[in-house]
């Protein structure tokens, strides 16, 4: 094979054809599907008198809905138990693979997939979800469809797809201690802004990449949709390996030999040419926190609320409308801001080693007084091993609710918002307007170590002197 | 008001009056916030179309402005459609009415499910998309030719080039923007794409 990036070898095995007007029909190796952006694929499926060409590549999950309290069926909300129990009809009509309440694999769509050995290196994936550039992390190709690709992907197995260019963004230098992936996504973002990566997958490469471990290079590809790409990806290596070996649907025995192979053959070669190149040291990035309302305005934890001045022209009207909007004056520091929530979880950060992190500054210390803090793991496997190993307990103690496996908070479709004009320190992906329930509500994104150390002090701080 | 058909077949042009939403980045949380995504049909959607934003204006928002009730070409600025992939955001904006969108630039997943729904996304300059808001604001009852298949949209003797890439707009001139027969009829080449893949044949071991 000649010189090629990992993103153009992927694309040509999975090429099934040329449509007119140069997009590629992209054949899909795994699909994931949920209970909200699927029922209305199933439904047009049916419409079209079609069927399901690969049941077996497509698993499903149910994670937006689920209430993070009390998990008994029926839900108090009949629209969310509704949905559910179309997602149960639909995939026992069509032979799909379920994994549900209490199962003990159910959880939030891009933590269960990768936990189960599901993603793997070189395949497409595609999930009814912009966050399904998680997956990228191992090597795969995958980005987040519409409803309308759902049912395209169910009925084929195969999308129809513009090819991106590819940016590598290298990363240099150690991130010191308590700077975290998440802190790093949110300056690369900063940076190059939310609509830099649009037209664009991005690499992940570089010795800081490498020293990444699965969950925070997950955490780093589940963001790159922030930054307008909608595929992120880093390229197989040992690491990689290593997470996969033993997994439910990882191959084993002589297959796992080849599989390796294979895998490694994938990546970028060291002389593959890319459409664009940036780089960053890592080793200047401070505790990373959002201000506004794109998670593009961002700062360091040590810095102050940007200024017009400060701002390039382009992007003042934005500024004034975040200013307004999170009730924060240009030039005023961040750290020190009061928070009434703080919720650590979702898609981004609610993996076993986010908990760690996150209980490593609980420990011991207490959430301040008249603030809500709760702790929601990505999955029902993640929550088995949290609490096997005390995390619960840790939490519990310091005064956080500990609860049951689903996106929570991140987004407003269970019982689990913000409420009036409520600030939160949260640990998930997006700081839109109304994003976590309240129209008027406001979100401060951070990694869940920032998150603890907000719950504690109950303020924006600090968290490096913490774990010092 | 009754809501115009549903886009069926070709869409080589669309005649009707525009709508402006001023301002970068407008993400689909926006366009539709989350609470109506509870829901197994896309059927009721438009009553949430930028049900928030609407709220806090308070009746001053374009889309509950009585001189755009009726309009069916919206005009937007930078990154418009950022965030989520919710197809329900170009959904509710369907049955609100709107029939083509047109911008500075667009957030891809965005553009692709409006494309699923023959809702063309075309390109203009930055500050061509404001001129065009502007002269929508300067006279809301003048139609829009918004021409898919020539790539410019008309207002009174005023015009403007749009862009749009070759493979979208090969697919909505010619009708084939629902594409799934298409690719559904693409059974052998299915078959030899599946079997070339190492993971799906258990990597020859």
């Amino acid at each position: 094979m000649s010189a090629g990036t990992l993103f153009d070898k992927v694309w040509e095995l999975h090429r099934v054809a040329d449509l007119p007007g140069g997009s590629t029909q992209l054949f899909i190796g795994l699909h994931l599907i949920h209970e909200v952006t699927s029922p209305q694929a199933f439904a047009a499926l049916s419409d079209l008198g079609l069927t399901v060409r690969h049941p077996e590549r497509t698993v499903a999950t149910v994670d937006h809905i689920v209430p993070t309290t009390s998990q008994a069926r029926p839900f108090a909300d009949p629209l969310a138990e509704e949905m559910l129990a179309t997602l149960e009809a639909n995939c026992a009509a069509h032979g799909i693979l379920l994994h549900g309440l209490g199962s003990g694999r159910q959880g939030i769509v891009h933590v269960i997939a990768p936990e189960l050995g599901l993603t793997q290196p070189g395949m497409t994936v595609a999930c009814g979800d912009s966050h399904t550039s998680t997956h990228g992390a191992f090597g795969a190709i995958a980005f987040g469809i519409g409803t309308s690709q759902v049912r395209d992907v169910l009925a084929s197995q195969s999308l129809a797809m513009t090819k991106l260019k590819v940016r590598r963004i290298w990363v240099e230098g150690e991130l010191q201690n308590g700077v975290y992936a998440k802190d790093l996504i949110l300056h690369i973002i900063r940076t190059l802004g939310v609509k830099g990566g649009v037209g664009y997958a991005h690499e992940f490469a570089g010795p800081t990449i490498e020293a990444l471990t699965m969950e925070e290079r997950m955490t780093l590809c589940n963001m790159a949709i922030e930054g307008g790409a909608r595929v992120g990806y880093v390229n197989p290596d040992s690491t990689t390996f290593a997470y996969l070996q033993g997994r439910p649907h990882a191959p084993s025995g002589a297959a796992w030999d080849q599989a390796v192979a294979w895998w490694s053959a994938l990546a970028s070669d060291p002389d593959a040419s890319f459409d664009d190149e940036v780089r960053f040291d890592a080793a200047v990035i401070a505790p990373t926190v959002t201000w506004g309302i794109t998670p593009g305005q961002g700062i360091g934890v040590d810095e102050t609320v940007p200024t017009l001045e400060q701002t390039p022209p382009d992007e003042r009207p934005l500024a004034e409308e975040a200013y307004r909007y999170m009730d924060l004056a240009p030039g005023s520091p961040i750290a020190g801001l009061p928070v009434d929530v703080c919720f650590i979880g979702s898609c981004t950060n609610g993996r076993l080693s986010d908990l760690r992190e996150a209980a490593a500054v609980a420990r011991g210390r207490q959430v301040a007084p008249g603030l809500r803090a709760f702790v929601v793991p990505g999955s029902e496997q993640v929550a088995a091993e949290a609490e096997a190993e005390g995390l619960d307990a840790v939490f519990r103690a310091a005064g956080f609710e500990w609860r049951q496996p689903g996106c929570s908070m991140c987004l407003a479709m269970n019982p689990d918002r913000l409420e009036g004009r409520q600030i939160s320190a949260s640990s998930s992906n997006r700081n839109f307007k109304g994003r976590q329930g309240s129209a008027s509500g406001r979100t401060l994104l951070m990694s869940p170590a920032m998150v603890a150390a907000a719950a504690v002090t109950g303020q924006v701080t600090d968290v490096r002197p913490l774990i010092s | 008001m009754s809501i115009p058909a549903f886009p069926v077949g070709p869409v080589p042009r669309h005649r009707g009056c525009g709508v402006a939403v001023v301002g970068d980045d407008i993400d689909t949380d926006r366009i539709i916030p989350a609470r109506y995504l509870k829901c197994v049909s896309f059927t009721g959607l438009a009553e949430g179309v930028f049900a928030d934003d609407r709220r806090e204006q308070a009746g001053a928002h374009p889309f509950d402005r009585p001189e755009h009730q009726g309009a069916s070409v919206l005009v937007v600025n930078g990154n418009f459609g950022c965030g989520s992939s919710r197809e329900h955001a170009p959904q509710a904006l369907m049955r609100w009415g709107i029939r083509a969108v047109i911008g500075h630039s667009f957030a891809e997943i965005f553009f692709g499910n409006c494309l699923a729904l023959g809702i063309p996304c075309l390109s203009l300059g930055k500050a061509e998309a404001q001129a065009l808001q502007a002269a929508i604001a300067a006279d809301p009852s003048a139609e829009l030719l918004v021409d898919v298949e020539g790539l410019q949209v008309g207002l009174g003797t005023a015009s403007w080039p749009l862009q749009l890439a070759a493979g979208p707009h090969q697919m909505l001139v010619s009708g084939q923007w629902d594409g799934t027969s298409q690719l559904v009829a693409h059974d052998p080449e299915l078959r030899a794409t599946a079997a070339r893949l190492p993971y799906l044949t258990g990597f020859g071991a």
